[in-house]
C-alpha cells in the first residue's frame, strides 16, 4: 500500500511540477546588454505577418551585427497566435521572466488595446510596430505613458485616401471591411475625409476577422456605387479581389493598404492590376535607401518586404538610434521614450519624426498595383508603383489635434452612414 | 484505506504546491495562477464528463459569463473591488448557474454527440453576443480589467492572488469531492453507467443530470470571475470554442471522473503552452503528441497511470513466472 501511496504522489507531483520546473531557475543575469521582446504571431490565421515582422527586425539587427546604439541586443521573439489573450500572457513573461526593457509588436489592433495597459501596470516601455488602434495614441494616451508608437494609426494613411479618392470625381462609396476595431478606424478615416470632400457612402459591409470567404457579401454590393473602399487583412487580402471580379464586379478599388501589402502581390494573378492603395509604405519606393532595404531582404529571405518587415525594420532603427542618445545604454523608460520622440530618421519609407502624443508623422503613397520592372529584375512583376504622395501627414490630417480629439473615436457607428438606405 | 491514501497524496501536493510555488518568479507564479483557474472550469467539466458522462463543448459559456459580469461591474461600476468581490463571487455563480439551467432545457435531453453539439452551439451564442453587443462588451477590442479587489487584503499583489486562486480551487475541489460521493454524485456515476436501469429503478435521471448541468454552470462562471482578474483582460477569446476544448482535453488527459485529473492536465496544457512555446517553436507537436499518447495507452489519462503500470508490472510477473515451466 506505501508503494501505491507512493508511486500516485509522485506521478501527480512530476505532473505538476513539469510546467514551472523550469521556470525556478533563476534568469540569466547578463549586464550591458538591451533586453527586447518581440511579440509576433508565428502560428495562427497571421503566421505570415507574423514571419514578416520578425525577418524585418532581425534583418536590421544582422546588418548590425546584433548592436542597437552601442548596446548588444537579446532579443526574445513570443509566439501570440494572432490573439489578445495569448498576446497579454506573452508579454507578461516577457517582462517578469525575461525582465526585458521593452516590448514591440502586437499586429491587431485588439491586441494593441490589450497590450497597452499591460505596459502601464508593468512600468515597461510597449513600441507598437503594428498594432494601429488609433485611441491610444489619441483619447487614451494619457493612460498609458510608457506606450510609442513607431509606424501607423489605423486611420492615418486613410484620410488622405478618401480625398484622394474623391479628388479622382468618386462619388459613391461601398465601404467593405473587417469587422474590428481596426477596419472600423480605416473605414472611418476614408470616410470622414471622402465625405467632407462632397463623397458619399452608401454602405457598409462588415465580413468577420478571418473570413476566407467573400461569396455571401459580394452579391450584396450596391450597383450604383461607382467605387468600392476595400480593407483586408491576412489571407483575406488576396482573396477579396479575386473573389470580386470573378463575380462580375467592375467598380474600381481603393484600399487600406495591408489589402495590397506587397509580399502578397507576387502570388496575385493579374486581377489585382490597377487597383490602388494607400498606406506609408511601398516596396516599389525608388529612394536609394528603400530600395537597399528591398534588396537586403529579398537576398536574405527570398521574398519582397511588406509594410510588416519595414515597420519593424524601421523600429529596430529608431531604437538603435534612441540608444545611442543615451550612449549605449538603456536610460529607463522615461529617458528612452523622449529620446524617441525626438527622433527624426530617415526610413526606409521616408522621413519620419514624431507628434507630440507620440505618434509618427510621415509620408502617404497612393499605391496603384502595376507590372512593371524594377531593382533591375529580368522579368516584370506586379508593384505598388506610388502615383501621389502625401508628404508629412500625421494622424490627425488637416483637422487639427483638439478639433479632431474632439470627436469620438472611428466606430462601427461613427461616422454615421447618412447615406445609407 | 485507498481512498484515504489518495486524498493524503493529493492533499501532501497541494501543500508542496502551495509551498514552491510563491518562492518562484512571478511570471511562475501568475503561471500557476492561471492553470489553477483553468483547473477549476476542467473540475467543472469534469463533473458532467466524469460523474454524468455528459462531454460538454460549451463551458466556456459559463466561464466567459462570470468573466463579463466581473469586467463590467468593475469597469462600469467600479463594483467589486472592495468587499464587494465576494459579492461579485457569489452574482456570477448564480448567473453562471441561471445561464446554465436556461441552456440545460435544450442541452440535458440529449444524449452523446448531440449533446455535443447542442452544447458546441450554445456556448457559440454566448461569444456571437460577447462579439457584437458592442455597447457591453467593447466587441472584440475586450474589456480591461486594470485593478484587482483590495480588502485588507491587496490582490494586486501577485503571490496574495495566487493564495486567493488556490484557496477558492482547494474548497471547490472539497466541495465537488463531496459531492461526488454523496448518494447524489453515486446516482450520477449510475446514470453514466446505464442511464436506462437508473430509470427502471425510479431514478429522475433528467432531473440529475440537469442539476448536475447547472452545478457545472456554477462553478464556471468561478472560474470566470478569477480569469478576469488573472487575465486582466476579457475579450471574445475568452468565450472561443478552444475554451470549452481546453477545458475538456485537460480533464480527458488528466483523467475523467478523479477532480484533480483536470489540475494535472491544465498543469501540463499551460507548463508546454506558455513556458515550452518560450522555448522551441514545435511545442505544438508535443502537446498533440501527449495528446495522442494519452488516449492510445491511458484511457483513464494519466490518474490511471500508477493502476496501468501495476497492471503492466502484474501481467510481466505472471510472464516470468510462467517462462520457467514452459523451458
Amino acid at each position: 500500500m506505501t508503494s501505491k501511496i507512493t508511486s500516485r504522489t509522485s506521478v501527480a507531483l512530476l505532473a505538476i511540477c513539469l510546467g514551472f520546473a523550469t521556470g525556478l531557475a533563476p534568469a540569466a543575469a547578463a549586464q550591458q546588454e538591451l533586453r527586447i521582446g518581440l511579440l509576433s504571431p508565428i502560428t495562427g490565421f497571421l503566421s505570415q505577418t507574423g514571419q514578416d515582422m520578425t525577418h524585418g527586425f532581425q534583418l536590421y539587427l544582422d546588418q548590425h551585427n546584433g548592436i542597437l546604439g552601442g548596446a548588444k541586443v537579446n532579443l526574445i521573439v513570443e509566439d501570440t497566435t494572432g490573439k489578445p489573450d495569448e498576446a497579454v500572457a506573452k508579454a507578461k513573461k516577457l517582462v517578469l521572466q525575461n525582465h526585458v526593457d521593452m516590448f514591440i509588436g502586437g499586429v491587431l489592433a485588439s491586441t494593441g488595446y490589450a497590450l497597452a495597459p499591460v505596459s502601464t501596470e508593468l512600468k515597461t516601455v510597449y513600441i507598437s510596430s503594428i498594432a494601429a488602434a488609433d485611441d491610444l495614441t489619441q483619447r487614451q494616451l494619457s493612460k498609458y505613458p510608457y506606450f510609442i508608437r513607431t509606424t501607423w494609426t489605423s486611420s492615418l494613411p486613410n484620410h488622405p485616401l478618401g480625398q484622394w479618392a474623391c479628388d479622382q470625381g468618386y462619388k459613391k462609396a461601398v465601404v467593405i471591411a473587417t469587422d474590428y476595431a481596426f477596419g472600423y478606424e480605416s473605414a472611418g478615416g476614408f470616410q470622414k475625409a471622402f465625405e467632407d470632400c462632397g463623397g458619399k457612402v452608401i454602405q457598409k459591409i462588415w465580413p468577420p476577422l478571418g473570413n476566407k470567404d467573400f461569396g455571401p457579401f459580394i452579391p450584396t454590393i450596391k450597383s450604383d456605387a461607382d467605387v468600392i473602399y476595400s480593407l483586408q487583412v491576412g489571407p483575406a487580402a488576396p482573396q477579396f479581389p479575386k473573389q470580386l471580379r470573378e463575380a462580375g464586379v467592375k467598380l474600381p478599388i481603393v484600399a487600406g493598404g495591408t489589402s495590397y501589402d506587397d509580399y502578397n502581390l507576387p502570388y496575385d494573378s493579374q486581377v489585382v492590376a490597377g487597383d490602388v492603395s494607400a498606406l506609408m509604405y511601398s516596396a516599389a519606393l525608388q529612394t536609394p535607401k528603400a530600395e537597399a532595404f528591398v534588396k537586403a531582404f529579398r537576398s536574405k529571405y527570398g521574398q519582397i518586404p511588406g509594410y510588416y518587415a519595414e515597420a519593424n525594420y524601421t523600429t529596430a532603427q529608431m531604437i538603435d538610434e534612441a540608444i545611442a542618445k543615451s550612449g549605449g545604454k538603456f536610460p529607463g523608460p522615461e529617458q528612452f521614450l523622449q529620446n524617441m520622440v525626438s527622433l527624426k530618421i530617415d526610413a526606409a519609407r521616408g522621413p519620419v519624426s514624431f507628434d507630440d502624443m507620440r505618434n509618427p508623422i510621415e509620408n502617404v503613397y497612393i499605391r496603384k498595383v502595376e507590372k512593371t520592372t524594377l531593382l533591375g529584375d529580368s522579368k516584370p512583376a506586379l508593384w505598388n508603383v506610388v502615383i501621389k504622395t502625401y508628404p508629412n501627414v500625421g494622424q490627425f490630417w488637416t483637422y487639427g489635434k483638439d478639433k479632431f480629439l474632439q470627436q469620438p473615436v472611428y466606430s462601427r457607428d461613427f461616422p454615421p452612414c447618412k447615406y445609407c438606405e | 484505506m485507498s481512498e484515504k491514501a489518495k486524498i493524503l497524496a493529493v492533499a501532501a501536493v497541494l501543500v508542496v504546491f502551495a509551498f514552491i510555488i510563491p518562492h518562484s518568479n512571478s511570471f511562475v507564479v501568475l503561471l500557476a495562477t492561471r492553470a489553477l483557474v483553468f483547473a477549476i472550469l476542467a473540475m467543472s467539466v469534469d463533473i458532467l464528463l466524469g460523474f454524468a458522462g455528459m462531454a460538454s463543448l460549451g463551458q466556456a459559456a459559463y466561464f466567459s459569463v462570470g468573466a463579463y459580469l466581473t469586467a463590467i461591474l468593475a469597469t462600469k461600476y467600479q463594483f467589486g473591488l472592495g468587499w464587494d468581490f465576494w459579492l461579485v463571487v457569489l452574482l456570477a455563480m448564480l448567473l453562471g448557474a441561471a445561464t446554465a439551467a436556461f441552456f440545460g432545457l435544450f442541452a440535458v435531453r440529449a444524449t452523446g454527440v448531440y449533446f455535443l453539439m447542442i452544447t458546441l452551439a450554445l456556448g457559440q451564442c454566448v461569444w456571437g453576443l460577447a462579439y457584437r453587443w458592442q455597447s457591453l462588451t467593447n466587441g472584440d477590442n475586450g474589456i480591461n480589467v486594470s485593478t484587482r479587489p483590495n480588502f485588507g487584503l491587496d490582490l494586486n499583489n501577485e503571490r496574495t492572488f495566487f493564495f486567493l486562486v488556490f484557496a477558492f480551487f482547494t474548497v471547490t475541489l472539497l466541495a465537488l469531492y463531496v459531492l461526488a460521493r454523496s448518494p447524489f454524485g453515486r446516482s450520477l456515476e449510475g446514470i453514466r453507467e446505464r442511464e436506462l436501469r437508473m430509470r427502471v429503478l425510479g431514478y429522475n435521471t433528467w432531473l440529475h443530470k440537469y442539476i448536475a448541468f447547472i452545478i457545472a454552470g456554477a462553478v464556471g462562471g468561478l472560474s470566470g470571475v478569477l480569469w478576469a482578474f488573472t487575465n486582466g483582460l476579457v475579450s471574445p477569446d475568452t468565450v472561443v470554442l478552444t475554451t470549452s476544448v481546453d477545458a475538456l482535453l485537460m480533464v480527458v488527459l488528466g483523467g475523467a471522473g478523479t477532480l484533480v485529473g483536470g489540475a494535472i492536465g491544465s498543469a501540463i496544457v499551460f507548463g508546454l503552452r506558455e513556458y515550452l512555446s518560450t522555448l522551441v517553436p514545435w511545442w505544438q507537436y508535443v502537446l498533440g503528441g501527449i495528446y495522442v499518447l494519452t488516449i492510445l495507452y491511458l484511457p483513464m489519462g494519466l490518474m490511471g497511470l500508477p493502476a496501468r503500470l501495476r497492471q503492466w508490472r502484474e501481467a510481466s510477473a505472471e510472464r516470468q513466472k510462467l517462462a520457467p515451466a514452459g523451458s
